[in-house]
């Protein structure tokens, strides 16, 4: 009898915990439901069909497609215009890591002493960040021509004439870099000032009371201090030129030749000339698992090894 | 060195027999200076020099170096033709005109262009803030079995660049009818990791008691997340919203995918178009003008809002 009553209660309590259950998940649902499908539909979804995709030998806009397994991959591995990929990439992600950061730590020291009017160098040295690609590439491409240019009546001033930025594919390369880094060293800066404002400036005067030189107390109290921000900043730089720099190889170097970086690749040959839609696919799986690969290894690394403290 | 001076430290906790020979090296002055505190030291002959070539020289050349192109940009976009092609050219226009801002807007629909983009701007990202604050809060408050793994999925979505899904995303919205149409723009992007993934973190260090009292007044989520969540969150919010406009406003890849028609463009793929019709070493001062008009609205809210743009764009750098 009392058992009964018992699990008759029982079922109540449960009735009760997966009525409320469900509530919770309509309201979950109504809440986070339209985020979830959007990012379902526009993020994974695309996610898996490229990889369908990447299996097939497929022009954009036609109707038939043969399977061909894993030779796009192959193609992109192996192939002489697919490693160039890889050889353009590797130095434009290099050029652009290094010079934006190094650059962005030299300001950054300079912003942290104590001088007026620091405040405004900041914003002022922050703001190409937020700036159109195209905007900010339509500028440069003026300042680089060869013959009207900002930078070559610059150059003539000093007797060297201006190397053909345009036409040389190395030059194109470097130029791009130039202003890559120009558009993102304010970022590094930023980022290097606020690790070099949680360093406990009783540690700098510890090592000044010992009699170490400036460049020593860099060195040795400094550096060791901020290297949580160095990785931090070299993983998100190697990310972010990876994807971000479209616009300015785009508008600079409409062809691609000697920028066609990754990204770059991956619409040159789905809306480019080309229309190797399947190729094109292989590309964008490669480039996202180089950029999940890299994640994991930050997400792995970061927290046990860099952390001084 | 510098540190030391400016700072003495105190005589009686120096040792003594060092310090008695350390102070007659001061002049009078220096003394004198450290007593103020020792601002004043900044200015010594020593310091100044110091200051000048290590702090001021340096941003002063970085400066140059950030605000020319720009400069250059502004000037040139009021420089006539003769100014441009000039092999003496001045930093100021000699004869400032309007004619490329109005030649601008013969060779492509520039206002319908500048509308479309302050359309897609607006539009894209107030929803992207609503679904942003909707679902950190949901992934926050309302208690439902996974939503661990649901949040480990947006975090994932967070590191897929748009890049790697255009192509597939092209074929859906073709097949949608949505080629060449404003809301084609605007819909694919729509999917928020990075702001639900800001505001989760915010929303997770709201104190609990503050909600404990509205649960016992009988307030529901809605009451809860718009009456108390997100009037506390205003700038977080504001902060994930002025990032949102940024990217909209300066977003390229997509729209250049899906329009083709000079009427649906935004301003980026506007300037691609305009650029790919100027072709002439005259035509730079028309170009300029129109980097002009993509560049000075950004600028504009950058300078009034940097603040919050700063704070949301190194998000993750400061722990």
């Amino acid at each position: 009898m009392s058992s009964a009553v018992q699990t008759e209660q029982e079922r109540t309590r449960a009735r009760a915990h997966r009525r409320r259950q469900s509530k919770n998940w309509s309201l979950f649902l109504l809440f986070a439901g339209p985020n979830i499908l959007l990012i379902l539909a526009f993020i994974y979804y695309p996610l898996f069909s490229n990889m369908y995709y990447s299996t097939l030998d497929w022009r954009l806009g036609s109707s038939s497609a043969t399977q061909i397994g894993l030779e796009n991959y192959v193609a992109f591995f192996t192939s002489d215009s697919g490693l160039e990929v890889w050889r353009v990439t590797g130095i434009f992600t290099a050029g652009a890591v290094l010079g934006s950061m190094i650059l962005g730590l030299l300001i950054a020291l300079v912003l942290n002493k104590k001088i007026p009017g620091k405040t405004a160098a900041r914003t002022a040295v922050f703001s190409p960040y937020v700036l159109s690609g195209v905007g900010v590439a339509m500028v440069w491409n003026f300042i680089f021509d060869p013959t009207r240019g900002g930078l070559s009546h610059i150059l003539g001033f000093f007797g060297v004439s201006s190397p053909e930025w345009y036409l040389n594919e190395d030059w194109s390369l470097f130029m791009v870099i130039i202003v890559y880094v120009w558009k993102n060293l304010g970022y590094c800066a930023v980022v290097f000032l606020a690790g070099l404002q949680s360093i406990p400036k009783d540690l700098i005067e510890a090592a000044t009371i010992d009699r170490a030189g400036p460049i020593r107390r860099f060195v040795s109290v400094t550096l060791p201090l901020l290297t949580p921000t160095v990785f931090f900043l070299l993983v998100t730089n190697i990310l972010f030129s990876m994807t971000n720099a479209f616009d300015i190889l785009r508008t600079m170097t409409p062809t691609g030749h000697g920028t066609n970086t990754i990204i770059f690749e991956i619409y040159l040959q789905s809306f480019g000339a080309y229309q190797r839609a399947g190729y094109s696919a292989a590309i964008a799986v490669v480039l996202f698992f180089t950029l999940f690969f890299i994640t994991a290894v930050q997400l792995r690394f970061v927290e046990r090894k860099v952390h001084y403290s | 060195m510098s540190l030391t001076r400016s700072r003495p430290p105190k005589e009686d906790a120096q040792p003594r027999g060092i310090a008695p020979e350390k102070k007659q090296k001061l002049t009078k002055a220096e003394r004198k200076q450290m007593r103020r505190g020792g601002w004043l030291d900044a200015f010594s002959r020593q310091n100044l020099a110091d200051t000048i070539f290590t702090g001021y020289l340096p941003i002063f050349v970085a400066l140059i170096v950030i605000v020319l192109p720009l400069a250059w940009m502004v000037s040139s976009s009021f420089k006539p033709p003769t100014e441009i092609v000039t092999l003496n050219p001045t930093l100021l226009p000699q004869d400032p005109t309007l004619d490329n801002f109005g030649n601008v807007v013969d060779r492509v629909p520039l206002l319908t262009m500048f509308g479309n983009s302050i359309y897609v701007t607006l539009v894209g990202s107030s929803i992207k803030v609503l679904l942003a604050v909707t679902t950190a809060y949901a992934l926050v408050f309302i208690k439902v079995p996974g939503r661990n793994f649901i949040f480990l999925g947006i975090l994932v979505a967070l590191m897929v660049p748009p890049e790697v899904s255009m192509l597939p995303n092209y074929l859906t919205i073709t097949g949608l009818g949505g080629r060449d149409t404003l809301w084609g723009i605007i819909l694919p992007g729509l999917g928020t990791a990075f702001g639900t993934f800001l505001l989760r973190q915010h929303f997770m260090a709201l104190p609990k008691e503050m909600f404990e009292a509205a649960e016992l007044d009988g307030a529901g989520h809605f009451r809860k997340l718009f009456q108390i969540a997100a009037p506390v969150s205003i700038p977080a919010i504001a902060t994930v919203g002025l990032v949102t406009v940024v990217n909209e406003w300066n977003s390229f890849l997509w729209p250049l995918v899906i329009t083709g028609s000079a009427e649906k463009m935004t301003l980026p793929v506007g300037l691609n178009l305009l650029q790919s019709v100027e072709t002439q070493a005259g035509s730079y001062g028309i170009l300029m003008a129109g980097a002009v008009i993509v560049i000075a609205p950004m600028l504009i809210i950058f300078a009034a809002l940097q603040k919050y743009i700063v704070a949301g764009l190194t998000q993750g750098s400061v722990k």
